[in-house]
């Protein structure tokens, strides 16, 4: 089974963010960057898929140079190759933009499965890997918590609201948006990450691809949410702020 | 091109309250733009969800219907509402961002050469046209986005940015639109939704629940918070990465696709405050947050919150805790 899975480069969590100085996007300089969350958790199922079925897994990035990194980190758990769409650009594009740049560099793959994440912790779209699905004609399920591939068809169980999943089948080839903790992540060997130096990325610039139309929907502005709530901040040295904290849980809430 | 079309959701017989959510936005963006309004229910056989969509302020209501819809797949619901988004030519399709929204209106979207405005939390007039904001980074800024260009612009609003008791009441007719679909253009096939086995523990009953993010960093710092929650007399829970980890069971997790809560008092640790988690615990009666970071998105919703580190703060307050009971 030849496997392709999306992989997102973004800020690590909590990272200190700031309003650049066009205050349409953040401030990137001083940032360090790691795999999207979710990203992980459909990289771990791919290779897991891979130990059970064989086959091949092709982690797929979008973004800068500062990519490697995060494709380097992938092949070290296990990926057999890399592809790297070269850009800079990423944030003056939409989500038809983007995977329309990643349908363009996987459509002779003929891969049998495509894994994203569910969503990207930056701009949190929850959106591109259904998209791609529909750009590459082929079915697909989202906020998956399981997968079980049988020749030609694949079932899936689908996240719902409240603690409710369900299952679906389908045809291969076929699309799945991964959600955090499908299973445990690994942690790259050292003969993983010696492996991955020796193995293929292939480079394509995003200038090769045909271009898409213009983005539809622009971001006009970035800034911290005001505050609405009255939230009363209690302060003081950790034992003094308990002791605050206590009184009112006391004669406020009383909870105590 | 004009008008408002919103697609409210409905399983089991019933609409789910974010239905309501879209469609007060819906009818914000109609008297903004003075458009008319209609809004669709797609399925089989809609004729007893039909009197309560009558009821609302709209000028036209249909129930897209075809046994093919019966169950919710992405192909029947992308094929069904492209037939009706072409029929009326709606300016805007709002829908609620609910899990099966994300599931399949990225891609009607698609077809039209959109892209979904997802997540909403407000919208206004400006001039001739709107803006639209939504979260970015998880809740931690916030960004206004525009849609200039091209018909239909679609777009999700998120679980409470609405108010569904600022609906307005009406009456409305509400016809059939009979999608043309067949078979095999379906490709997936639904079982019929489950849930795990039964839960041994009800956080929805529990008065007092102490629950852990992130922010405990490992397994093994869990025991400091544990204590506290025992001192309270308290349940403990967590946010989804400390069950994703498997540091706490599944059905100790607050949030969109764990429980919801409403207990008299929620002390969130280490909890940065993502709208998911937010929707399981919004209710409670007061909300306290420890986290170090005061522009966590957590203290949005926190009644009192202390800034700084967990790791100082929660021993001392169970100390105090203890002390006050007298133990
Ligand atoms: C479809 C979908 C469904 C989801 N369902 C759920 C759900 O049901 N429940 C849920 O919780 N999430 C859910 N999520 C995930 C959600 O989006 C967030 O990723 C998650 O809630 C974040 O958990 P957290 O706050 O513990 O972690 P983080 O966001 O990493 O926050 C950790 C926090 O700890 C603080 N912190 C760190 N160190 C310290 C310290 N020493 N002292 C004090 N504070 C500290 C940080 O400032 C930060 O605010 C869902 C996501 C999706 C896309
Ligand atoms: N630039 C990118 N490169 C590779 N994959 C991406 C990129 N952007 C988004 N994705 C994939 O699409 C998923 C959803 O992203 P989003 O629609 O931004 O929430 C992510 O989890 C990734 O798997």
């Amino acid at each position: 089974m030849k496997i392709i899975v999306a992989i997102k480069q973004v800020p690590v969590r909590d990272s200190n963010l700031r309003i650049d100085a066009s205050g349409h996007w953040i401030d990137e300089d001083d940032l360090s960057y790691e795999i999207n969350e979710p990203d992980a958790y459909a990289l771990e199922e791919a290779l897991q898929l891979k130990e059970k079925h064989g086959g091949e897994v092709v982690a797929l990035l979008a973004g800068p140079e500062r990519g490697s990194q995060t494709i380097r980190e992938a092949l070290a758990k296990g990926a057999d190759r890399a592809i790297h769409i070269e850009c800079d650009d990423l944030a003056s594009l939409d989500t038809l933009g983007i995977a329309n740049r990643l349908a363009a560099a996987i459509k002779d793959e003929k891969a049998d499965l495509i894994l994203t994440g569910l969503q990207s912790d930056d701009l949190g779209l929850g959106q591109t890997g259904v998209v791609l699905a529909e750009l590459l004609g082929i079915p697909h399920a989202t906020i998956i918590m399981q997968v079980e591939a049988a020749s030609g068809s694949i079932k899936v169980k689908r996240e719902l609201e409240d603690g409710w999943f369900q299952h679906v089948e389908m045809p291969l080839p076929a699309l799945l948006t991964i959600q955090s903790g499908i299973s445990k992540l690994r942690y790259a060997t050292l003969m993983g990450i010696k492996k991955a130096k020796t193995k293929e990325v292939r480079r394509v610039s995003a200038g090769d691809l045909p271009q898409a139309a213009a983005a539809t929907v622009t971001i006009e502005r970035v800034y911290l949410p005001e505050k609405k709530k009255e939230t009363q901040l209690i302060d003081g040295s950790p034992k003094e702020a308990a002791a605050k904290l206590v009184e009112k849980l006391k004669f406020e809430v009383r909870v105590i | 091109m004009s008008g408002i079309l919103v697609v409210l959701e409905h399983r089991g017989g019933a609409y789910n309250r974010m239905s309501w959510e879209a469609l007060a936005a819906g009818q914000q963006i109609a008297s903004a733009s003075g458009q008319p309004l209609s809004a669709a229910i797609v399925g089989n056989d809609l004729e007893a969800l039909s009197g309560e969509l009558a009821s609302k302020k709209l000028d036209k209501g249909y129930r897209v219907e075809h046994a093919l819809l019966k169950d919710y797949t992405a192909d029947g619901y992308v094929l069904a509402l492209e037939q009706l988004v072409k029929k009326l030519e709606p300016e805007f399709v709002v829908l609620p961002h609910t899990y099966q929204v994300r599931d399949f209106a990225p891609r009607l979207a698609a077809r039209f050469g959109q892209v979904l405005l997802a997540d909403l939390i407000g919208l206004r007039k400006d001039g001739d046209n709107f803006v639209f904001v939504r979260q970015l980074f998880q809740g931690k800024l916030n960004a206004d986005y525009r849609h200039p260009g091209s018909r239909p612009c679609f777009l999700s609003v998120q679980a409470g940015a609405f108010r569904a008791e600022s609906l307005e009441a009406g009456s409305a007719s509400v016809e059939s639109f009979a999608p043309q679909l067949d078979a095999s253009s379906i490709r997936s096939k639904p079982d019929a939704p489950f849930r795990e086995a039964a839960q041994t523990v009800d956080l929805g009953s529990a008065p007092i629940i102490v629950s852990v993010g992130r922010g405990i960093k490992e397994q093994d710092n869990l025991p400091m918070v544990e204590e506290l929650a025992q001192a309270l007399g308290g349940e403990i829970a967590a946010s989804r990465p400390i069950c994703d980890n498997g540091w706490l069971p599944m059905e100790r997790q607050v949030g969109s696709s764990g429980q919801t809560v409403s207990p008299k008092l929620y002390l969130a640790i280490g909890i940065s405050g993502a709208i998911q988690h937010l929707v399981g615990m919004k209710g409670s009666k007061t909300v306290v947050a420890i986290n170090k970071d005061e522009n966590a998105p957590i203290f949005e919703v926190a009644d009192y919150g202390i800034v700084g580190d967990l790791f100082d703060i929660v021993p001392a307050l169970t100390e105090a805790v203890k002390k006050a009971k007298g133990a």
